[in-house]
Parts: structure tokens; sequence; C-alpha cells
């Protein structure tokens, strides 16, 4: 299966898939001890008009990965796998439209003192076959994200969990001992991919067992995959009678076949289709915002953005309207420098950030780094990447800056740029705030792709870990992303729109859901007018 | 993958017959190909092994964290040395075993089985319209040599020619699909079961068709007019043949031979994945899973692939041969 998330450059030139926001968060706050709460996903099901119809087919093209796809939850990978693996099976935990973790499988959580220990009671719940969803399944699951000899993408955001000291103490109630207080834990319950599937479940291809809202019909890779509904799931009926996913991996192709009426919802359209399409009643676009960040990762260990003056000239250099509609086609809105706007716990409160091409010039002259010469690694391997570059090379021309853009390989960009280089385009898919930082902020971290190592940022993370009352815990996530906001790596220019596209009589799909949330690409609440 | 570009060529030695007979010749062109496939296989294996990143570096795409490239690598075997990986492969191979997807885990052979199906249909498909249809051109410009019809057929095969495919797909789409609403856009979701929708296949085919109709049409024009001046064809004439027999059953033999080289070439690109008609009409053939195989770096897929297109090659250059000498023999001999 290929690759990664969220990737999507586009056009005739046949590229493949799209892709995925990675998620995963990894070690979580979260605090909350969330109880009893049945609650359904967050606000689910926006853009129902009238009375939800029952029956129907809904066709909804993706683009995929080819014949190697598969359906085996664990291994998700592409929108198109999380999309599937939604329909077919339930994670204990989803992340609503502002990034939270909402219990699903998982009726509610609790802590004890020194969060290191979890209690999950399991909702009533059944799976295909009739088979009551329980502890064993859950730990059986886990313990097969963490298998050492596989490489399963959920396998970081599992790691604060010790599944060797967790048990199961009764049919419906989990203990997660985890190796360190972990108040974000609900997050981790969350992360993309750990979905919940029967114990001793291997085989995925021939006739997938889960508890998700649809049951499995037929799947063939790189082609399509049949559900239908599943009375019995415990979050009630899907409306629709049959869901069917596609793969069409050309963008014109999925807004042909949307055109055409050989498919009701086409996932991933350009901006420029949007706009053409917008308002002319044919079909209805959705954009789906925040859904993915668009950065350059400055590598803080490294001249010349070892000295911060340097890191803070390039902050002032961007001008990010001229970023959003030329790179995104102004299908985005605009960054200040800091992931996941929107989202909970985000540091909205921080003056946003605009050129000034004088103070840049200064900062860098103070530096002692006039007439600076920088390398821009970039790659097609997202929209709007190479764009983003040039229109920022000419920016950084009028501070004095030469910045020379180099285009990578797509299929291995995020490997060669990981540790390589100095400054390199970047972009990231939904995840919570907490998730952002313990996967690519901290000296341990596995992705550190600004290579930003700072102790007393790590204290700061432990101590948010380590809170359970959240007011304290955002009060210290503001701390630390003040921090990143002075002097971070990370030139944050925006964040860019999740365009869907969907065909006149379709109901509930939700607007407000950025790519990967709960909400986003669940059908179980869509319906055909 | 290109093979309607050359208007012209030779085949893989047409002479090489000298009084050994037929058979001799052909296993001598067999073992040749089997050569040439080995060939094509171990260059093809040796570029991608030069490719930036492997299987493990696409697989773990935008999470390239170290240690779980590292364990993708390992579960994978790819930390073995390539000729170790080369050797293992082949000896598989020649158990008939092609091996299994590092991407997937599935066999290498059910990848190729289930592109091959829409590949052969679409293949078939524009064959079975591509040889009357450019005859008949070819026929009729040489008959009206210089005049209307000629000039017509000239220039249009011309300007055709000069569309890319993916342009005259998109324009296909737009007309005949989006605003008239005749034919589906797209093949999408319809998966291997294309025949029980023959009207998404009408625009994959036209747009198939177009380039290699104008080619073909163009050589058999050529052909039918030197054929048709040469001292054969005007002794037959004195003799009193009817202009028809001469024109079908001595001119038009001669104008074939080069027709049929080309026309391998034609089928040998349908057959190795059309990628531009694929992509653009969502029919998952072999040109899909190739594309998909070299983003995964999916090595045993890639070689798989290699092994299908060099043999596809070898036969139907063969085949081209084969023919060439049934109807101009003396192309053999003269060799």
């Amino acid at each position: 299966m290929p690759h990664a998330p969220l990737d999507d450059s586009r056009f005739p030139g046949l590229r493949r898939r799209g892709f995925l926001a990675a998620a995963g968060g990894v070690a979580g706050l979260g605090a909350l001890a969330l109880a009893g709460c049945g609650g359904p996903g967050s606000g689910a099901a926006a853009g129902g008009d009238g009375k939800p119809r029952r029956g129907g087919t809904l066709r909804a093209a993706f683009a995929g990965g080819g014949a190697s796809e598969t359906l085996d939850p664990h291994r998700t990978n592409l929108f198109a796998d999380a999309a599937r693996a939604k329909a077919l099976f339930d994670k204990l935990a989803d992340q609503g439209a502002d990034l939270s973790a909402q219990p699903r499988l998982a009726a509610s959580w609790e802590p004890n003192d020194g969060l290191d220990r979890w209690r999950v009671k399991l909702r009533k719940a059944t799976f295909h076959d009739g088979k009551p969803v329980t502890a064993a399944d859950v730990l059986y699951s886990y313990r097969r994200i963490a298998d050492p000899k596989e490489a399963f993408r959920a396998k970081a955001s599992l790691e604060p969990i010790d599944l060797k000291a967790s048990r199961a103490v009764d049919d419906r109630t989990v203990e997660f001992v985890l190796k360190r207080p972990t108040a974000e834990f609900p997050n981790v319950l969350a992360a993309f991919g750990a979905y919940i599937v029967p114990e001793g479940a291997r085989d995925f291809d021939k006739k997938p067992i889960g508890s998700g809202p649809f049951r499995f019909v037929s799947f063939a890779p790189g082609r399509s995959a049949v559900v239908e509904r599943y009375d019995e799931y415990w979050d009630g009926a899907p409306h629709l009678e049959r869901l069917e996913f596609v793969i069409a991996n050309e963008e014109s192709a999925r807004v042909n076949a949307l055109l055409g009426g050989q498919v009701e919802y086409a996932h991933e359209l350009n901006p420029t289709t949007a706009r053409a399409h917008e308002g002319k009643g044919q079909v209805e676009i959705v954009r789906l915002r925040n859904s993915a960040m668009q950065a350059f990762a400055m590598k803080t260990d490294r001249a010349p953005f070892d000295d911060k003056r340097v890191r803070e000239a390039f902050f002032l250099i961007a001008d990010r309207e001229e970023l959003v509609k030329g790179a995104l086609s102004g299908a985005g809105e605009i960054g200040n420098d800091l992931f996941g706007k929107g989202y909970e716990y985000y540091a909205d409160g921080l003056p946003q950030r605009a050129q000034d091409l004088d103070k840049a010039r200064h900062l860098l002259k103070k530096a002692g780094v006039e007439g600076l010469k920088v390398t821009l690694d970039t790659s097609p391997v997202a929209a709007g990447f190479t764009e983003a570059a040039s229109i920022f090379r000419d920016q950084a021309a009028k501070a004095g800056v030469h910045v020379k853009v180099e285009v990578g390989s797509k299929d291995t960009f995020w490997t060669d740029t990981l540790d390589s280089g100095t400054l390199a385009s970047y972009r990231s898919g939904a995840m919570p705030i907490e998730s952002h930082i313990s996967q690519r902020l901290l000296t341990d971290s596995t992705t550190n792709a600004t290579q930003w190592h700072h102790k007393d940022f790590d204290a700061l993370y432990q101590q948010a870990q380590s809170t359970k009352d959240k007011k304290d815990r955002a009060a210290v996530y503001e701390r630390m992303q003040r921090r990143l906001y002075a002097e971070g790596g990370f030139l944050v220019w925006g964040f860019a729109d999740w365009i869907l596209g969907m065909a006149k009589n379709v109901r509930g799909v939700a607007h407000d859901a950025p790519a990967n949330t709960l909400d986003w690409a669940r059908f179980d609440k869509v319906w055909l007018a | 993958m290109s093979g309607t570009e050359a208007l012209r060529g030779t085949g893989m030695g047409t002479g090489t017959a000298h009084g050994t007979g037929l058979r001799a010749w052909v296993v001598r062109r067999l073992l040749l190909g089997a050569g040439q496939t080995v060939a094509v296989v171990l260059l093809v294996f040796a570029l991608t092994e030069a490719l930036p990143g492997d299987a493990a570096v696409a697989l773990a795409g935008d999470q390239p964290d170290p240690a779980r490239v590292a364990a993708i690598r390992e579960a994978l075997h790819l930390d073995r040395p390539a000729h170790e990986r080369l050797v293992a492969w082949a000896g598989g191979l020649l158990h008939g075993d092609l091996g299994t997807s590092l991407a997937s885990g599935r066999p290498v052979a059910t990848y190729l089985a289930n592109g091959f199906g829409p590949t052969l249909l679409l293949a078939a498909l524009t064959v079975a319209l591509l040889i009357p249809v450019s005859v008949g051109l070819g026929v009729l410009a040489a008959r009206r040599e210089g005049r209307f019809a000629d000039r017509l057929i000239s220039s249009a095969t011309l300007g055709v020619y000069a569309v890319p495919e993916f342009a005259l797909g998109v324009l296909l789409v737009t007309v005949f699909a989006l605003n008239l609403g005749w034919l589906p856009p797209t093949a999408v979701g319809y998966g291997t079961d294309l025949l029980a929708h023959p009207a998404a296949l009408v625009l994959p085919v036209l747009v198939l068709l177009a380039r290699p109709v104008c080619s073909l049409a163009r050589l058999v024009r050529a052909g039918m007019i030197d054929a048709l001046a040469s001292p054969y064809a005007a002794q037959a004439r004195r003799y009193g043949i009817a202009g028809a027999r001469v024109r079908y059953l001595h001119a038009l033999p001669n104008a074939l031979a080069p027709a049929a080289q080309q026309l391998a070439r034609t089928i040998d690109w349908l057959l190795c994945g059309v990628i531009v008609v694929e992509a653009l009409f969502v029919i998952p053939g072999l040109g899909t899973v190739l594309m998909n195989a070299v983003a995964e770096r999916d090595v045993p897929v890639i070689q798989g692939l290699a092994v299908v297109f060099g043999l596809t090659a070898v036969v139907l250059n063969l085949g081209a041969d084969l023919v060439a000498r049934r109807f101009t023999p003396r192309a053999a001999v003269a060799a």
C-alpha cells in the first residue's frame, strides 16, 4: 500500500492516490474523564434538511491505492482506506470537529489520580456476526497493532500503553496500564488506524467482520468495495441500504463520474474544479476547513536556522494571503505559524503575523547573514507544494534572501527531508495539537522535521500530560505554543480546505469535519433525498 | 509503450531463414526472444533498484519514522543484498512462481491476471476495429490518389495523429458524455466486468483507435501506391486481370507487409498498458498496475510486468515477421 497520507499532487500528470492526512496521536493529555457520556460523535449530519429517507445506494469515488489495497483496518494508510475502515469498523474513540476525542465503542473512560491507569467501559455493541464486542477483542486488536514484527501505522500512537500489564476487568471493561502519566489518553483511543477487530481476526481480504455501521459485501482491490447496512449498529442503523466505494485516481475522472451521474460523492477535488462548479446547481461543493496545514519546515539545529532571528525573519518574509491565493487557489485560510487552527487548545489569542520585509531585513542583518542563500526542498507530493515554493522564493528575494527551489521525488520526499537539508515544504493532516507536538516537536519524536530539541519544551509536554485539570493543561499548551510562535521551526502559512463534490440529492454530509475526523467520510448518517 | 510513434521500422531481422526452413528460424527467433526478455527483466530490475527510495520508504509515506521504515524493510527482506533478492525471485520464476507483492503480500500472478482482463478487452476491441478501418481508408486513399478523397483522408489522418490521447480523451468526454449525455464519462465501478457495460467502452476505444488508424492507413496507402506502380502489377494488368483482383490479391498483400510490423507494434502498445486512457476512463488494466507498482517500489510486481511485457513484444514481433514472410516471401529471400 502506498503511502502517504494527504498527498495529493494532482493533475493530468497521472498521479496516483490521494492521501491521508496522517494522524495518529500519540499520547494524549486529555484528562477529561468523560464519564458515561454516550454521545455519538460531534456535529454529525450537518446539512441535513428534511427527514432522512431510508434506502438507496450511494457510490463514493476516492483516490486509492491500486491492486495493493487491503481492508485490513490496521493497515489503513490512504483516505480511501480510512473511509472503508470507518464503514466496516469502529475505534474506541474518534476525533470531533475540533479534534477532541469523542467516545465511540468506549462508553466512558476514567483515569486514576496518577493518570497512568485508565478504565475504559465498552458500550453494548455487536460485530457483524452477532458476537458482542468485548474487552478481549480490544486487547487483541491493540496487541496486533503493537506487534513488534509488524509496522502498523498506529503502533507509534499506542506506544504509551503497556499492553502486557493491561487487562480485561470484565467482558466490557478494559484497564489500560500506561508507561507514564498520559492525560490525553483518549487521543490514543482515537488514533488513526486503531480499529477494533474480533479476537483472532487476521485475514481481512475474504470476509472482514467489524462492528461498524456497514457490513461487508464485496471487495476488488483498486476498484471497488461494496458494503451494506448493518441493522444492529449501536449508533443506529445507517439510512443507506448500500454503499459502494469506487476508486478513481485521476481527479478529472472523479469529477466526470460525478457530473455524469456515475457516483454521488467525489472525494478530494481541486480548488479550480470547485470554483467551476460551485453554485452552478449541477453538483454541490463542500469545503472541509482546516484540513491540511501548509508550512515550510526550518531545521532549527543547523545554519542558518539555528539562529532564531533568522527564523523570525522568515516568518516575516511570508505574505500568507499571496501563498493561499497562489498555491491553494484561494481554497484555504492563512496560518499564524502554529498548527491546529480551530482545534481544541489552539492559541488563537496571538496576533496574526503579517509580512514585514524591513523588519525581516533588519533581523537578517543583525544575525550577520545578509545576502543569505538557502535551498528549499519541495516536491509535487502534495497539492500546491511546488507553487508555494516558487511564490515564497519570490517573496524572499524582496528581503534580499536568495532561495533556490529544488524539486525532489514525490515517492521518497518525506524520508528525504526528515533529516537532510535546511528548509523544506511541509504539510500535515488534521490531528490533535497534542499529537502534533508529541510526534514532531519532542527530543525523541519519531518525525521531528524541524529538529526541535529542547529539554524545557519536553518538560512542558510532560507537565501537560501529568495535569489532570483541563484548564491548567490548556495553559501549559498555550505556553508551548507561544514559544513555537516566537521561535519555532514551522512557518505555517496556511490551512487548506479539503474539497468534496456531491450530487444534489445527497444529504447529511458534515460540512465542519476536517479530513480524518469522525464525521469526515462518514456515511452512516448520509441519506439520499 | 509508444509503439504507434514509429511509422516505419524493421522487425527483428526478417531474413535469417536461408534454406534452414521455417521451423529452425522460428526456434532461433524464440531463443533470441527469451534472451531479450531476460535482458529486459535484468535491466528493469537494475533501473528499479537505481530509483531513489525503496518499498519501505514508499510505504512509510509522510510518516517516515526511521524505526518504522527499518521494521518494514526487515519484514520485506529488503535488507538483503539486491543480487540475493534477484536470485531468489528468479528461482521462484523457474517454478512458475512470480513471487508476492511487497506492498500487499498477495501473489504477483493475481495482479497480472486482474490487470490483464481489461487491457486485453480494450486491445482486442481496438484491433478488431483498427484493421478494417485503417486498411479500408488506406486502400480508398490509394485508389483515389491525388484526388479529393485522398487529400481528405491524408490530411485528416495527419491532423488526428497530432492530437495526444489525453487531449482527445478529455475532448470526447466533455462533448459526448458531459454535454450530450450519450455515453458514460468513465468506467468507474465496473471493475473487470466491462463487457456488461459496452457503452463505457466506446470512448476509450475511440481514443485508442485514433492514432493507430492514422499511422496504419497512411502506411497501407503508401504501400498500395508503390505496389500498384510496380512492374508486376503492370504485368498483371497486361494479362488482362481485373483491376479489383490486381488491387486486392496482388498489390494489397505487398502493402500489408510494412503495415503488419506497425500493427504488431500497436498491439504491443495496447497490451503493455495504455496508462493515459486507463487513468482518464478509470479502467484498471496493466498500465494502472505498473504506475502503482513503480510508485510503491514494488519490485516483484514490476518484474512480473517486465516478464509479461517482454514476452508479449517477442511473440508479437515474431507473429508480424511470419505474416510478412507469408505475404511477401520475396523479402525473406532477398534479405
